[in-house]
This record gives C-alpha cells, structure tokens and sequence, in this order.
C-alpha cells in the first residue's frame, strides 16, 4: 500500500542516501456544544476562570456523569463526514492518571470501541493534485482543566472551565508523506469540520490541536520508529515540527544511533522538538470501561437520519461547481476550501454568471480582503452587493474596468454599485451617435496619426481607443467603440 | 411514652396520624435515648437541632392537613457515605475532613421529600470498605448486643455498622445503608435486624460517596420487612442523574405483602453448603426452608455452579474500581490536604494521611489488576466470571421464584477476632457477593439467637426487579421466626 505514496519530490536528502518521511496526525477537536460532555456546564471560550464547573467537572464525591446526546450526534455526524464506519455500540473508559487540572483522576474516553471507527479524507495537494488519507478512528473524550503555572512564583492555579469539554480525537492512519501533506490533511480535516458545523476548527483558542507521529524511513525499508510530538498548535507548527523532527531522526541514524520511541514536545521559541521527561510519558493508564456509564448504543435510523441531513461537503461542492457551473478544477478548489467563502460565492452567483462571479471573488475580493488581512466574513461587501456589481456588467451598465473602479470604492464605503454607478454618472454609454462625435473630436485633433494609421501604422488604434475612452470618462461601450473607431478610421 | 422508640416505623405513621404522639416527641425521644447510646459510636456527627425542626415542621404538616410524605414524622439515621446537603459527610475517612457538600444526594431528598426526619449521620467502614465497622477514621462501632455471660464488645458487621447498630439499639427507627458485597445485609443478620439491598440500578447512585460503582446499591435497614418496604418505596425510582438507574415505576411495596407464598417456589442452592459452615448455621437454614415450606412454598434444591469464584471475583472488581473512584482525594478540590513541595509530594503525604489501612489495601489491589500486563489476567476474567455467575442465577430463576441462603457464615464476632489475615474477614461477604455481582435484589431476615444468645440471619434472593416477591418471601419468613429478642439493656 505504501509504495503508491512515494513521490520523489518528497524524499529529504541525507548522507547515505534518500528518506522517506511517515506521518500520522492525531487531532483533537473540541465539539460545538453548549454543555459539556458528562455534564450541563456551559463551555463558552475565553469566561472568567473556574465560572463553567459543575459539581461533576469538579469530581465532587458521588457525582455521576451523564452522556451530552448533542456531542454525541456531532461526532456521528462528523464520522458520517469523514465517510466512516459508525459503530452503533461504543464504550466509555476510564484513562487514569494523577494530575491538578484533571479533578476525577480518570479521563473518560474510548479505547477499545471508539464511536466511529475506519474513514477517508481526501487532500487537496499543489497543482490540482487530489489523494486519499485513511481515518482510523474518531473517539469521544473529556477535555482537562488548565493550570496556570505563572500566577504565582509557587503556587500554580487550576481552572476547570475547560475540564469535562467534549472532544473528539480523531486518528489518522500513517499515510502521509511530507509537511505540505500533513498541513493539507490538517486544512482538509478543519473545513470538513466547519462545514458539518461540529467543531470550529480554531486553532488559536485550541479548539482544535494536533500531535503529530513521525518517523523516517530508506525508500523500501519497513516503517522505522515513531516519535509523537505534542503540542503543535498551528498549520504552519505541524509543517516546521514535522520538517525538523524529520532531519533530526535521519540525523541520528546516520550517525549511527537508533530512534527511541518517545513524545516530544515541540518549541515554537526554538523551533525544535525536545524530548519529554521519561517521568512525564511513563504512564500506565490503567484504562478500563466506567461503570458510571451504560455502553452507547445508537439506533441505525436515527444514524441514517443524520446522514440524510448532512450537509453538502466541500469534495461533493467541488465537483458540483466544476460539473454544473463549469468552474475549473482550480477555482472551485479555492471556493470551496472555506465553508463561508463556498457560501459566499452562491450567493452571490445566485442569477448571475457563475464563472465570471467566481473570478470577481477569487481575484478582486480575496486579493482585497488579503491586503487587509480580512477574512470574507468581515467582507465591507456583501455576497449579495457583489452579485449586483457582476449583474451590472452583464447588462451592460458598466464595463469591466468601470466595474473595478466601483468595486474599489465600494470596499471602501460599502456603498453598493449601483448607488456609485449613479451617482458619479459612470453608466456606459451605448449610443453609437455619442461615441461617434468623441470620435470624430480625436480624429480631428489629430489628423497627423490618422495619416500614419492609414498609411499602415496599425499599433495606433490603441492610442485612438485610449483617447476615446479618456473623454469619454471611460464609459464607452468597449465593443461600440472598437467597432466604431475601426470604422471611421478605416475612413 | 417513654418507648416510642420501640415502635416500628409502620406503628409509628399510625401513631402519629391518630395523634396518640407528636413527630417532635418522636424525634426527641430518639434523640434522649442517642444520648445514652454514645458508647456505641453509632453516630459519627448528630443533628439533634436539625431533627426537632424537622420535626416540628411535620407535626405543622399534620396538624394544617397540608399534605403528608410516606414517612412523614420518622427519625432516622443516615449512613455516612450519604451526602448530605450543608451536613459534614465523612465517608469515615480522615481524607474527607471539613466535607460539608452543597448538595443532597437523590436517596436523601426522596426521604426527606416524604417527611422523614435526618437524626444524624452514621459511622461506616471507611469508604464502606469492610465487614466489622473497624475501618472507620471515626472508631469502631459496637455491636448493642453481647454474648450471654460475656461482655465482650463485638462488632455489628459492616459497612453499615452504625446503621444496623442505631437500628437494634432503638436510635433510629430505621436508616439507610449501601450495599456493595453485603455491607446492607451482613450487619443486619448481625444486629437481629433487617436489611434489603434492591437490584442494581433501583435507587439512585447519585450523591453516594462511591465505592465500587458496578455493585454499590442503596438500601434500607429497619426493624421488620413491612418496615423495609415503607423505606424503600420511598429511596426508589429512575434518577435521570444516574446513567445506571432504571427508568421502571417502583411498585407499592408494602401493598405488596399480601402474606401469601402458596405455590412460592424457593431454591436452595447446593453451592452455599461451605465447608466449615457451623452446624447452628447449617440448621437454621434448614428450619428457614421448614418454615416458608408450611405457608404453602415450594423448596427445590437448585445449583449455582459458579459460587466459588464469588468471592475472589468480587475482591478484583470492587477494588480495581475503588482504586479509580477514590483518586479523586487529592488534596486538590475538598477534603484533608497535607501539603508538599511538589503537586507529587502533596499527592503522596495528603493520601498516606488521609487513607486508612484497609483502603490502601483494596487501592493497590485494585489499581494492580488494572495494570499493563496485569489487566487481562485479573480484571477481564474477573468480568467473565461475573457473567457466568449471572447465568447461574438466571438459570436458577426458571425454576424457582426466590432463593433462601444463610446470611452470613458466623454470628458477630469480637473486635479482635479476624484481625490477622484480611481473607478471613473477606469470608464474612461469601454469601452476599453472589447477588452484588448478579445486580439482583437480596434481604437479611434475623431468624433466631445462636448458642450464644446472637441473632443469626436468612437470606432470600430475588429475580431482578422483583423485589415485591423477595419482600413477600421475607415476611413470610419473619413471620414464622417470630424474633421478638432484644440486646440487653436497649
């Protein structure tokens, strides 16, 4: 199976040879839900410390948990998304370890029947590039406090806002090859999510975070020794931790060293991973089924009812964008990759021609948005607002560089098109008679290279048509005016 | 007046509806007697102020003909594991000191719903861990009664100790206790009262200081079936708190005693004949089979071929989920904390100091079956021998309709006795664990006094859910043994 993932480009250089690099991402996204997994407490990001526990989050004596039935049916639904197995009977551990922020000394999780097993993801490479990435497993679990260890130069403070979140962890299975692959995996597995609505992908607020197994290996060899690095918490991180920790592993080998199977955490001061203390991996957790909870089982309708519902996903809009709207491969790909900007774009192709509609998005609006550093939810113009400058163009109100100038201003105000378009007068002229007095004005005022197109100096006509359309505001129809110009040149 | 205290609680609702005593006189004459009753330690902390207002708020319930609970009027007392709203709640462990929870647990409110009135909470095995009372941080219980001619303190079994104590010595008309391996019905067999640990997932867990979580069931202790029942219509019923507890409506117990066991078809299970079993024992299990058999019951010899891994199935399981439930005493939220230099340090000192012996016992047995390497070997095939016990008794039940066995394999025992080797305590569980590890529903009725003048106790055992057939069985039981003997002195 591997053998099909060697892509030479991939390979890294080492003294004795190419390498080969494995990759397996384990994520954790924090499912959207108000409350938590076992418990009614709210799980709004950024509130004042320790305000979000229960009793439960907090392991007071004789509390119990009690299954969230909406995380539940955002894990089916995302499982469903990643056109995995549902496994209609699931069962809760106990994982137990000792720590401040983790009040029950156990964390409930899934080990051995996780809710959704076996999946796919397909990754959107470079240069249209599409390939399949295996899903191993989705598995429900809590999320743990926090400590803060700088709020007191003995002391360290736990809150337990985020203790009892649910999670899911979602595992992949070693199919990568390179960073770029990992962080494609990574934007991948984040927009699905946002399209099914059930995890918010932030990765800056660790609503969704990401280890990362690494381990090299000489083209044909068996899989080499895998070192897991925490603690990567952004696209760009994962591709660094990943390209370092792959040089350091080939490193050591060729050096004659082994690779110790070991976690590793990854300083984004330094841009290196380190080793953790043998203390802080040496754990034994003990797992076995909480006897707090009944094992899940699931009713097949009720999973056939969510899948009913799903919404379209970005691979399915993609191929529908090329297929029915006739958009290349390349441009549905950049529409679709962000769930707001593929809402975006419908809506304001809605009536309108798709292909130029996706060009005004891909080339003005996110060129603008960029510069700004906006995202397209904060657009100053709207999906609809855009629609109507395109159906401006298509009726001939305005030209296509006309349309640039309003569109310029209407990021800037926020104005629509139309309103701009009227009030600076910037309607297209369309009447031959008009163009023809602004014509004959120029030809008149320069009777001298009138001559020397007439006597076979054809590059003049563009100088004729920038003169024209200068007088003309730049109103004129560009067609009429072409056709017009050629006319009356041509005496 | 000076015996209410006497009164069953069934006696007491009708005293009290025909005014012949107030709740408050009631409550006080309970709470004058616990006053004589200190040598006990049946109480770890009394809440005589509690109960008088409680009391009083009855006694203004009856007398404005506002509506009136099932066990409205009634003191009771409390096992320690109960938490108990703004009430110190111990467990019987150093490790909880200071633990007043802001919560009620699910049991306690129903109770209290119906009128019941809290005397105060009761010692306990520490962490219900134990068969004698001695575990508790808050010392051991004693027994009220005695051998004749000897004065030796014995032990009123446990973990329920100060429950079936309080009860046989007249200082509570009933209390609640928890079951885990027997610890309902093992000091009710040993304090001449009775006791019902229901099926698995009748009562609610919730606010249950936990113990082992697959097994614990909360359960009354009284002094007559009829009692039991009253009680535990009450503590019963779906708690959506409660993954575990059953969403089933609790039937009317005590309508339930209808006196009849004709056609009753009652197995004896070959399996519970020990070796070494005493001949007292032996014979008053025979004379239980005789008794139910002349009411019109059926006796069947039955086999539970599996009975013999009970005991060490259960000494894995319990523990293995003791070991994670109690990880929880860190130092960190509540309780005891002895502080470190390290989070590590802090852990070690605040769990050495806040632990008794006994529980760091089962803590390493238990976090030692669940370990790599240890898991497959201990925990899992404890699990399959949990299920074939399982199927032992629901093969049984196409049979018969309830099971008789012994309650326990001695009568109490002195305090310095079993002490050596844990195992020989452990046996005081042999044939209560069986239906812990089945969920099913299990009853201790005191049958009659030993050589030594020491209540002795039967067991029934019911199908699951069933417990209107057990409490039926039981009484027709009681009926017949007629124990009427009292602890001297109460």
């Amino acid at each position: 199976m591997t053998d099909t993932l060697i892509n030479d480009k991939n390979l890294i250089d080492g003294r004795t040879g190419k390498w080969e690099v494995v990759l397996g991402l384990e994520v954790h996204a924090q499912v959207t839900s108000k409350s938590k997994l076992f418990s009614g407490a709210a799980t709004d990001f950024g509130a004042e410390p320790n305000t979000q526990v229960s009793l439960v989050d907090a392991g007071f004596p004789g509390m119990l948990p009690v299954i969230n039935e909406v995380c539940v049916e955002q894990a089916v639904k995302t499982g469903l998304g990643l056109k995995a197995q549902i496994n209609l009977v699931s069962v809760f551990d106990r994982k137990n370890y000792f720590y401040a922020d983790l009040p029950n000394g156990y964390q409930i999780s899934q080990f051995l029947q996780p809710i959704v097993g076996k999946g796919t993801i397909v990754l959107d490479l470079a240069e249209g590039e599409h390939r399949e990435v295996g899903i191993t497993r989705l598995h429900l679990e809590q999320d743990a406090g926090k400590s803060l260890h700088d709020q007191h130069p003995s002391k360290t403070y736990v809150d337990l806002n985020r203790a009892g979140v649910a999670l899911m962890e979602i595992v992949s299975e070693p199919d990568m090859r390179s960073s770029e692959e990992a962080a494609a995996y990574l934007k991948k597995l984040r927009s699905i999510l946002r399209y099914l609505g059930t995890c918010d992908g932030n990765m800056d607020e660790g609503s969704m975070r990401c280890d990362v197994n690494v381990s090299v290996r000489k083209v044909g060899d068996p899989l080499g020794t895998r070192c897991e690095i925490k603690n990567v918490n952004s696209i760009r991180y994962v591709a660094a931790a990943i390209e370092h920790e792959a040089r350091r592993q080939i490193e050591v080998i060729e050096e004659g060293g082994s690779i110790r199977q070991e976690t590793r955490l990854w300083d984004p001061g330094k841009g290196m991973t380190r080793a953790m203390r043998s203390k802080e991996q040496a754990h034994d957790y003990r797992y076995f089924p909480d006897p707090d909870l009944l094992p899940l089982k699931l009713d097949a309708a009720w999973v056939e009812s969510l899948k009913a519902g799903l919404p379209e996903l970005p691979d399915a809009k993609r191929a529908r964008f090329v297929k029915d709207l006739g958009l290349s491969d390349y441009d549905a790909g950049v529409l679709v990759s962000e769930k707001e900007s593929a809402d975006f774009y419908e809506l304001a192709a809605k009536g309108h021609d798709p292909k130029l509609t996706a060009n005004w998005l891909t080339s003005e609006l996110f060129g603008r948005l960029n510069a700004v550093g906006k995202s397209i939810t904060e657009s100053p113009v709207s999906a609809k607002a855009l629609g109507e400058l395109v159906g401006l163009i298509e009726d001939n109100t305005i030209s296509g560089r006309i349309a640039k100038d309003v569109f310029t201003e209407m990021f800037e105000t926020g104005k629509s098109a139309a309103a701009i378009v009227d009030e600076k007068g910037l309607r297209q002229v369309l009447d031959t008679g008009a163009i023809d007095v602004e014509i004959d004005k120029i030809m008149a005022a320069n009777a001298d290279k009138v001559a020397e197109y007439r006597g076979g100096k054809d590059k003049l006509f563009g100088f004729f048509v920038g003169q024209v359309m200068r007088a003309m505001g730049g109103k004129a129809n560009p067609a009429m005016l072409n056709d017009r110009l050629k006319a009356k040149l041509a005496g | 007046m000076n015996d209410l205290t006497h009164l069953t609680i069934a006696d007491a609702l009708d005293g009290l509806a025909a005014r012949k005593f107030s709740a408050r006189e009631l409550t006080d004459a309970h709470i004058q007697k616990m006053g004589a009753a200190k040598g006990l330690n049946a109480y770890i902390t009394e809440t005589p102020d509690l109960a008088r207002a409680k009391a009083d708020a009855s006694d203004k319930r009856r007398a404005s003909g506002g509506a009136i609970g099932a066990l409205d009027g009634i003191p009771l007392g409390i096992k320690d594991l109960f938490c108990t709203e703004g009430v110190l709640t111990t467990a019987g462990s150093h490790i909880l000191d200071g633990f007043k929870p802001t919560y009620e647990s699910t049991v306690t409110s129903k109770l209290f719903d119906a009128g019941a009135v809290m005397l105060g909470k009761l010692n306990l095995d520490e962490f219900a861990m134990g068969s004698s009372n001695k575990t508790s941080y808050y010392g051991n219980v004693i027994n009220p009664w005695k051998r004749k001619g000897d004065n030796t303190d014995l032990v009123p079994g446990g973990s329920s100790g100060g429950s079936s104590a309080a009860v046989a010595a007249r200082i509570a008309m009933g209390a609640t206790g928890t079951d885990t391996g027997g610890s309902i019905r093992q000091p009710a067999a040993l304090t001449g009262t009775v006791g019902i640990k229901p099926t698995y997932g009748r009562c609610s867990r919730w606010g249950i200081v936990a113990f082992a979580s697959s097994l614990d069931q909360a359960g009354p202790i009284a002094r007559s079936v009829e009692d039991c029942a009253i009680m535990l219509g009450v503590m019963a019923g779906h708690d959506p708190k409660d993954s575990t507890s059953v969403e089933m409506a609790v039937p009317d117990f005590r309508k339930g005693l209808t006196g009849d066991i004709r056609g009753l078809r009652v197995g004896i299970p070959r399996e519970y004949r020990v070796d070494g079993m005493s001949q007292e024992i032996s014979d008053l299990w025979a004379k239980g089979a005789e008794w139910l058999k002349a009411q019109g019951a059926i006796i069947k010899e039955i086999s539970l071929p599996h009975t013999k891994y009970a005991l060490p199935t259960y000494y894995i399981i319990a523990p293995a989920e003791a070991s994670s439930n109690l990880a929880r005493y860190d130092g960190v939220r509540f309780g005891l904390r002895v502080p470190g230099n390290s989070l590590d340090e802090m852990y070690e000192l605040t769990r050495a100091a806040g632990f008794g012996k006994e529980v760091k016992r089962r803590i390493l047995i238990g976090t030692y079956v669940l370990s790599a390497g240890y898991y497959d070997a201990y925990y899992l095939q404890a699990q399959k021998i949990r299920a074939l016990i399982l199927k032992d008794f629901t093969n049984a039940f196409q049979d018969v309709d309830v099971i008789l066995t012994p309650s326990t394999p001695s009568a109490a025992f002195g305090f310095h006795e079993n002490e050596d080797d844990p195992v020989q305590m452990y046996l005081q569980d042999v044939f209560t664990v069986t239906v812990n590890l089945a969920g099913l529903p299990g009853i201790s009725v005191p049958a009659g006094l030993d050589s030594k003048g020491l209540p002795l106790g039967l067991q029934m055992i019911g199908r699951a859910f069933d417990e209107e057939t057990l409490l039926r069985s039981a009484q027709a039981l009681e009926r017949a043994a007629n124990f009427t003997a009292l602890p001297a002195g109460v």
